[in-house]
Formats: structure tokens, sequence, C-alpha cells
């Protein structure tokens, strides 16, 4: 099964969203890694550097497709998961947790309006899957 | 029909299953006004063995006699075995090894064919091929402009020793990416160590040997380079590396990334196409490799085969943001030099490239107790010299080839003083007497 | 187990085929420009050499070997006479900086291939450098930057590609510094008029197509495509993988294409090699002829002669060291003999014959094609996507059981926007048995993935290795024997 935790945000574009204070931590969903299949890289943004919202920060590669991850909210990026670099296989296992990408220190302290809940970003995988 | 196998019968009943009368009804979806009716310009077909006959024509002509010219291609011995195997239908007619299952001969050869390369250059991982040495350049300078994004500049310095069409291939590529190409000076055919120069650079580009055939101090240029930040990218011939310190040794950290042409290894010279070119870089930087890459795996019962890999970096996938727009590598040109490689082995490729060192020593030894004929510059050369004669080079030129001599690469408009300047090349295919022919035909003048 | 030929590397074993004398070269070259441990080349008997890559050849599939109907890729019979022909000595020794004077034979060889060109494409000019079809396409993609630029139309910095494009389109934007803007195909495979008008404007520097398309269909609106790009200001680019399917029917430069490219290893029947060399020669019309890349041939009193920068000052330049591919532009010179004019009309026409029964064929067993209202032309695309659905099997699985019946598999997800898609070439050489042969292959896979889906996704069960393990293959890297 699925899953779509609840207390997360996620964006069109496959990216969930948890924020703690002004810090919000930035993965891609279970939905996501399914359609990807075996992740082998992920190409992560360099720590310090500023990002704005709905714009590429990231690409994830599976053997055979690569896609780029936008960064959900505006910000400058205070932490990336090293570890993804010699274990990518944690996206596909654990999305939500140790499979985590990168960190943003947001810029501005409300969530941008296009962030779903976790019941229409699971309405809306179920639409894309058939 | 040449080589079309449908009979009569087979048409006619192909159309009945198509439900239709005649083959032209399977065009009707091209609007009329854009049809084409036929290619009445030009000749109607031949038979292979008029064919044959042509081209054995054209062939002929073209035949011209005891080569000593370089410049980028040379005149080496390929041993039977090399293309007997490479013009084998199984590597000749196959395609792209994307179906890996039904490509073990192939990519299993490439992997043998980068393991080879990587160990010529002393770098950690070469891809599969790329064009020709000069786009293999274009492409180490934009791939060194993805790698060394702190250095915020788009500098590429180059020496004026670089092969000038390499140059001239450079420019009409990497331009578009607004890269900007400058030279280094040159002092005795030699690049200079200008610290000065080399500030604010991304990536300073070394051919050794340089166009000039002469030994360039690549240790304190890569030490000089990347103490001011910028990566070091060697152009070199792979047949000198059975001798000289390979790239991955410059100085104390080596070069970042090496490419070159790899016709001096089982190539003919075939009006210099097709060749191929190399890129070899660390494994640090491997995901901005252009090119196809073969990696060994297993299969499901843990037997070792081999596929394509990191191909999210291509064009097929990536698109619009691939490392380079490249899909082919030069494959059967690979197939050749794997085979080159294996079957001269570590002694037999450093005893050609001794051999192309001492002929090439000999013959400008010889060539310059005639009077009126010098080394144009001082430094220590491989396989290639350039000489000044008391004569234009490109009259001179076609003088030997009445002789039947191909005496050299006139070096026009490259120097000030004028055309008497001419690279010339003794590989090891030359033998004394081809020398003492060369030499004599100056002689009788 | 695969033995590479490291493994069979002993201490001072040699061949050899090639041995000089072993010498020094102490005095001539400085010591601390010497290498100081050898390269780990192989060190193993001749024999042993010529059986390892003996072996090698045999695991591979080939033309000579297998049906080959990968889509876009043309795998037609490629003439052992015209190998023969680019192999001798005449051509093969001939260095490429040898005189004019002392080059008539292959001048004269490239000169002729550019009018049979010009000819077949209906350009005004050919230039044969480029050396694959990704060359050729940045050659058009830079030669209309180029002639934007010389009329001070700088703002165009964008060109456009149809979402089906083949990865090189885009790419090749990027390399040439524009950007790919992309436009929607319908439902019939055609460009969608609309989503053209959106796209194009002062922007554009020109379109990207294929016709034949990517979907396999002839694009019927080319006439309105070529008019509303060349109203905005822009050019048009042909790409050439699919010439084939219209040699002698309908020429690019009449469709209004500006600037074209070959690809010769497909359309022109040179060997693929196992992924190359190609050759892809660039033609153009009499506005963006100025442009084409160095060096070309031309004809004078005085013979065949190069043509370089210095006669062609507009230019985008050099692409090579030399002149490209020229073995292989020698072999596609005396393929174009061998078939002449008429030779060339019958490829396009037997290689439509083949793919539009093949697709029927395919259509009666039950199989779904992409577009099921337009006639194939020398391709067509099946889609997979009701088989997996129903039995778990994918085209991918398809593919790899078809190797076990004999057939290399045809282009498999390719064109992106057709689900489980199978893009199938037959070509013009290939036999009416082999093409019902293969059409009884695919009724007995349909049937075994509803049967034993387990044992079709396992596939392939009868080659030299099974199904191999991409994911290790980036995630543990093993790029190097050493």
């Amino acid at each position: 099964m699925t899953d779509f935790p609840s207390e997360l945000r996620y964006a069109r574009t496959h990216e969930w969203v948890r924020v703690e204070g002004n810090r919000a931590t930035v993965g891609i969903s279970d939905y996501a890694q399914t359609q990807l299949g075996d992740v082998v890289y992920v190409e992560l943004p360099e720590i310090g550097s500023q990002v704005e919202a709905q714009r590429e920060v990231a690409v994830v590669e599976s053997v055979k497709a690569a896609s780029d991850i936008y960064a959900p909210v505006s910000g400058e990026i205070v932490a990336s998961n090293e570890e993804l670099d010699s274990a990518p296989e944690t996206v596909n296992s654990d999305p939500y947790g140790i499979g985590w990408f990168f960190m943003i220190e947001m810029s501005d302290d409300s969530l941008p309006d296009e962030l779903l809940s976790a019941e229409t970003y699971e309405a809306l995988c179920v639409e894309e899957g058939e | 029909m040449p080589f079309i196998p449908h009979t009569h019968a087979d048409t006619q009943s192909m159309l009945t299953t198509l439900g239709i009368e005649s083959i032209n009804d399977l065009f009707d979806e091209i609007p009329t006004e854009i049809q084409c009716d036929g290619l009445p310009d030009l000749r109607d077909g031949i038979s292979e063995m008029a064919m044959q006959r042509h081209m054995s024509e054209k062939a002929h002509i073209d035949e011209t006699g005891i080569c000593f010219l370089g410049a980028g291609c040379y005149d080496h011995y390929i041993p039977a075995a090399v293309w007997d195997l490479t013009s084998r239908g199984e590597f000749l007619t196959a395609y792209t090894p994307y179906q890996a299952e039904a490509s073990q001969g192939t990519l299993q050869l490439v992997y043998e064919f980068q393991t080879m390369l990587a160990s010529l250059t002393a770098m950690d991982v070469a891809n599969a091929s790329v064009y020709d040495g000069a786009s293999a350049l274009a492409e180490a300078i934009l791939m060194a402009v993805r790698i060394n994004r702190k250095s915020k500049s788009r500098r590429v310095m180059v020496p004026s020793t670089l092969h000038p069409t390499y140059l001239a291939t450079v420019e009409s590529i990497v331009s578009h990416q607004g890269i900007s190409v400058e030279l280094l000076p040159t002092e005795d055919g030699l690049t200079p160590m200008l610290k000065a120069k080399l500030d604010n650079a991304v990536a300073v580009v070394l051919q050794q040997p340089n166009f000039f055939g002469l030994l360039e101090d690549a240790d304190t240029l890569t030490e000089h380079a990347h103490a001011a930040g910028a990566l070091v990218i060697g152009v070199v011939n792979p047949m000198t590396l059975a001798l000289l310190k390979p790239p991955g040794e410059w100085g104390d950290n080596g070069a970042d990334i090496v490419c070159g042409d790899g016709q001096p290894l089982g190539i003919p010279m075939a009006s210099g196409g097709p060749s191929f070119g190399f890129l070899c870089t660390r494994m640090a930087h491997v995901r901005q490799l252009p090119g196809r890459i073969a990696g060994r795996t297993q299969d499901k019962d843990g037997n070792d085969g081999f596929v394509l890999t990191l191909q999210a970096r291509e064009q097929h996938i990536r698109r619009a943001k691939a490392t380079s727009n490249i899909c082919t590598n030069q494959g059967l040109l690979v197939t050749a030099a794997t085979i080159y490689m294996t079957l001269l082995g570590r002694q037999g490729l450093k005893e050609v490239a001794t051999a192309c060192v001492r002929n090439t020593h000999e013959l400008v030894d010889r060539l310059t107790t005639l009077p009126n004929i010098e080394k144009r510059f001082a430094g220590h050369y491989f396989h290639e010299c350039v000489l000044d004669f008391p004569e234009s080079t490109v009259e001179l030129q076609q003088r030997m080839l009445k002789q039947g001599l191909l005496a050299g690469h006139p070096l026009t408009g490259m120097f000030e003083e004028g055309d008497r300047a001419m690279l010339v090349c003794a590989t090891e295919a030359r033998t004394a007497q081809d020398i003492e022919r060369y030499v004599q035909a100056l002689a009788d003048g | 187990m695969a033995d590479t030929i490291f493994d069979k590397s002993r201490p001072t074993r040699r061949a050899t085929a090639q041995r000089v004398d072993d010498d020094t070269v102490e005095g001539l070259l400085p010591r601390n420009q010497l290498r100081g441990s050898p390269p780990l080349l192989p060190e193993v008997s001749e024999l042993q050499a010529v059986r390892h890559f003996t072996n090698l050849a045999r695991k591979n599939f080939s033309i000579d070997t297998h049906f080959y109907p990968l889509g876009s890729c043309t795998m037609k019979y490629n003439p052992r006479g015209v190998h023969r022909a680019a192999m001798q000595d005449g051509f093969l020794k001939r260095h490429p900086l040898t005189p004019e004077s002392h080059s008539q034979g292959v001048l004269g060889c490239l000169y002729e291939l550019q009018e049979i060109l010009q000819n077949v494409t209906g350009t005004s000019q050919v230039c044969l450098a480029p050396m694959a079809g990704a060359q050729g396409e940045l050659t058009g993609a830079l030669m209309i930057k180029a002639y934007h630029a010389d009329h001070n139309d700088d703002q165009r910095d964008e060109i456009i590609v149809p979402t089906a494009a083949h990865g090189t389109n885009p790419a090749t934007a990027s390399m040439a510094g524009l950007i790919a803007k992309e436009v929607e195909v319908d439902s019939y495979g055609d460009v969608d008029l609309d989503s053209l008008k959106r796209v194009v404007g002062p922007k554009t520097a020109g379109v990207m197509l294929t016709n034949p398309s990517t979907c396999a269909v002839f694009e019927r609106h080319i006439q309105a495509i070529s008019d509303i790009v060349h109203d905005a200001g822009g050019l048009l680019y042909y790409d050439g993988a699919n010439l084939n399917a219209i040699l002698g029917r309908a020429r690019p430069g009449d469709m209004q294409f500006d600037v074209l490219h070959l690809n010769l290893h497909k359309t022109f029947a040179t060997p693929h090699g196992g992924g190359g060399p190609g050759a892809g020669p660039v033609g153009a019309n009499e506005r963006l002829a100025p442009y084409l890349p160095t060096p070309m041939v031309t004809k004078s009193e005085q013979g065949y002669q190069w043509l370089n920068q210095t006669e062609r000052p507009k230019s985008i330049g050099r692409l090579s060291a030399f002149m490209g591919n020229v073995g292989i532009l020698l072999r596609a010179y005396a393929y174009s003999l061998m078939l002449g004019g008429n030779g060339l009309c019958r490829v396009s026409e037997y290689a439509t014959l083949n793919a539009n029964y093949l697709m029927k064929r395919l259509s009666d067993a039950g199989f779904h094609p992409a577009y099921p209202d337009r006639k194939a032309t020398h391709e067509f695309a099946i889609s997979l996507r009701r088989e997996a659905k129903e039995t778990g099997v994918t085209a991918m699985d398809f593919a790899k059981r078809l190797l076990d019946y004999g057939f290399h598999a045809p282009t498999t997800y390719f064109p992106l926007l057709i689900p489980e898609c199978f893009l199938i070439e037959p070509t013009e050489t290939e036999t009416k048995e082999e093409l019902d042969a293969f059409t009884d292959a695919m009724i007995a896979i349909l049937k075994e993935a509803q049967q034993e889906p387990e044992f079709v996704k396992q596939a392939p069960h009868q080659q030299s290795i099974g199904r191999l393990d991409e994911v290790q293959a980036v995630r543990q890297l093993d790029v190097t024997a050493h």
C-alpha cells in the first residue's frame, strides 16, 4: 500500500515537506519512489545556496529515468542528506525517513498555497495512476 | 533490385493481406503537392562488379608512396588479425548495445577498452569513445566547465602549440555555451609557464607531445594550473604513453581530464576518418563524462555480465539536460583498437613507440647534415619534428611526391618568416631504406 | 563466467604480430618525461587474442546473424561489396593532409556523393563533414543560429521540438546554447497546430522535425507547419533519421525545410559497427548554404578542391580534425552507385510494404498499433499497455523473450508518449518469411505471458547470460578491470 502520511504537505511534482519551526525538510513521496523504481543516484543542492519555490534544485535518478526535484518552498539550503551518496536505496525503503533529500531554512513563515494536503495529494496520485 | 528479396508472388501476397492494389496506395498520406516522381536525375544502379571497378580506379589514383607525414594522423603497421576480427559481421553489423543480453560481445569489449585506456593514461575511468580527438577536446572542455562550478569563470586557456584544427573544432563547438577560448603564448615551440595568465581560468589545456612534436613541461604546467584553481585537460597520443609519463601522473595530482585521438591504435589513416576520440577522467567526475560507459554487473544467477551504465547522464533520458547530445560512440574503431592493444601488449606498444622515436631522430639527424636544413626548435621531440628548409615546403612536397615520397606537412602561414617550415614524422613503419630514400631525394635536389 | 582478456594475461607472454627491434630511447628523451611503470595492457599470445575476440563476437546479435527490427535505426543489410570497396589500400593508406593534387580519387567520390545527396534531399548544397546524426543536428542548430545572428536577429534563442522528439533534439538545442520548447502531438501522431501557434513567436529560431515523425507516421501538416514557422521568421530543420521511408517519394527540400541532416548509417546502409561510426552529412537550401561547416569539396578546371574557411567565410567552422568519417562516406557513395536512382526508390517502397504488412499481421493477431487509423511508414509503433495490464508482462519482458526466439528486440519505450511501446522497423531487406516468423514469435510470447507470466518476466533464458542487474551496475560502479 502506498503511504501518504497526513502530517506532511505535498507538491504536485511529488515532493513532501515536513515543517519544524522555520525549517522545511524535503523528500519524495512513497508514490514517486514507486513510480521511479530503484533509485541509483541523487544529485543534491549545495549547502548555502538560495532556492526559490517551484524551481529545480535536485535530480533523482533511476536506471532508466532522471527526474527533477523542485523546491517546495523558498529559502536557503541548510542541510542535505549526504548518506544518499552511498545509500540511494533508502529513498525506496524509507522515503519519509532516512531517505530525505535536503532541508531549507524558509524565507517566508507561511507555506505556499500550492502545497497539498495528504488527502488531496492521494487523490491526485490515484487519478494519475489511471 | 539490389538487396530486396521480394519475389513477385511475395509482393502480391502481401498486397492481398493488406487489401490494396499497389504499393503506391501506402503513400497516400503524403500530400500530393510535396510528392516527387522518383529520382530521375540520378543514374540507374550498377552491378557490384561495375561498382568495384569504379572504386578501384578511384582508390588507385590516390596512391602516394612512402609517408613521412603525421600531424595528427600516423602511418603505423596494423597486424592482420585486427581488421580480420573487426570485420566479423557480429561486430560490424550490430548496433548500440541497449539490449545487453544480446550484446555481451560489444559490451565486454568496451569494458576491456576502458580498462586499457584508463591504464595508458593513468586515470580512473574512460568512456566508450567519442567521434575524434578534436571533438573529444571540445567535450572535455564542456565537461571541465560543468565540473569546476566553483570557478565561476568560463575562460579556458589553450596553448598555441595545440593542433590547429583541434583549436578550430573547439571554437566551433564550445563558444555557444558562453565559454571563451584564450591562447597561451609560445616560446621556442613550447608553452612557457606564465602564472599570471592562468588566473581566473576554469581549465587549462595541454597537448603532449604538442603539435610540433615537442615535449612540454607537463609537470610544472599542471602544478601552476592547479594552484590557480583551474582543471588540467591533457591531449595525448595514446601510442606515446607506452613510454611517456601518463597524464594521470603529471605534477603532484595529475591531469583531471585526458582526451585524444585513437587513430595510432590500429586505425587506418583512411583520409582522417573514421577514427575515434577517447575521454578519461577521475572517478569523482564520472557523472560529468559524456558518451557511453560499459559496466560490469551480474545476472540473476550471479554470473558476471556487462551493461551500459550511468545512462541517466545521456540524451535519451536527460534530454535537454544531458551531458552531451552524443548518441553513438565509434564502436567499430574501438573494437579495432582493443584488438590492436591486445595483440601488441605492453611490450609491443613500447617497441612501436621506441621505434617511432628512434626513426624520427634518425631522419632528423640525417636531414640536418644536409646544407641549409635545420631544426626549428631546440626542445626534445618525440616522433615529429619541425624542420626549416631552404625553399618553399609546398613546392618541396610536390617535388618529393614525384619521387614517391610524402615528405611532411608544410606549416604554411604558421610562422612569420614564410613558408619554409615542415613537420616531418617517421613511424615504426619506416625502414632505414625509406629514410635513405628521403635523404637521397633531397640531396639530389 | 565472463573471463576478461586480463584474466588470460601472463607476464612476459606476447603475440608477435607486431614486433620491431627492442631498443632504447636513452639519450633521445629526458628521463623525467618517461613512464615509471608500464601500462597494464594484456600479455597474451596471438591465438589467445584471436580466440577471445572471436568468442566475444559470437555473443552479439547483429544484422548478419539475426532479424534486427530496431525502430528508428534502419537495420538493413550492410552490403559486403561496399565494405570491401572502402577497405582498399588506396583509400585506407591515404593521409588526410595529402595535397589535393594527389587526392583526386577520393575527392571525386566525395564530390559526387555531395551531388547525390543534394538530389535525394532536394537541397542546394551538402557538407559531408559531420561525423554522426547528433553532430549533424548540432551543425543545423548552429547554422540556424548563425543565420539569425548574420541578420542581426539576436533575440531568437528558442528551438521548437515535438514532445515525441528523439532525446538528441533537445540535447542538441542545449549544446547550441538554445532553449528547447516543446510542442504537443495530437492523437493521430501529427503536430498539434494550435499548440505550435502558441509557442511560435519572435523568439523562435526554428523548429526541429523528423518526417515521418518519431511516432512512425507521416506528418501530414508539414506544409502548414512550414508556413507558421517561416511566417514567424523561424527556420525549419529536418532530422533525417527516417529518410528511408520517403526516398524518391518526397524530398525534405520540397517540404520547405531549410537545413537537414542524413544518417548514412541508416538510409545508406553503412555498418552500425556496434554503435558507430556513423556519418551525418548536412544539406541546406540557398538561404542557409553559406553557413555549412568546413571542409567541403568543389570542382573546377584544376580538378577537385577542398573548400575551407577562407573560401567560405560565413561557415560555422570545423567539427573534426580532418574531414569527418571519410571511410563511411565512401561506403555510402558505393552503395548509392549500386542502387542508383531507381534502386533508392525501391528502398522506400519495400521498406514501407514490409512495415505495413508486419503491422497488419500483428494487428490481426490481436496486438494494438499506437495509431490504428494511420498507415505505417517504414516503421510503426505498437503499444503493449493492455497486455502489460492483463498479464504483468511488460514491453521490456517481451523484448527479452524475443531474444530467445532468435529475434533482436524492436526499440522499446520510445517514443516516450506511447505507453509500453515497441517501435518496429523491418527494413526493405527482410523476406516475407522472416516477418511471418516474427509475428509467430510475438503470438507465442503473448500466449506464454497469459499462461506463465513469471517465465516471460525472467527472460531471456537461452542467451549467454541471464537478465542483468542494471541497478547494481550503477550503485556498485565497476567500469575497469584493474
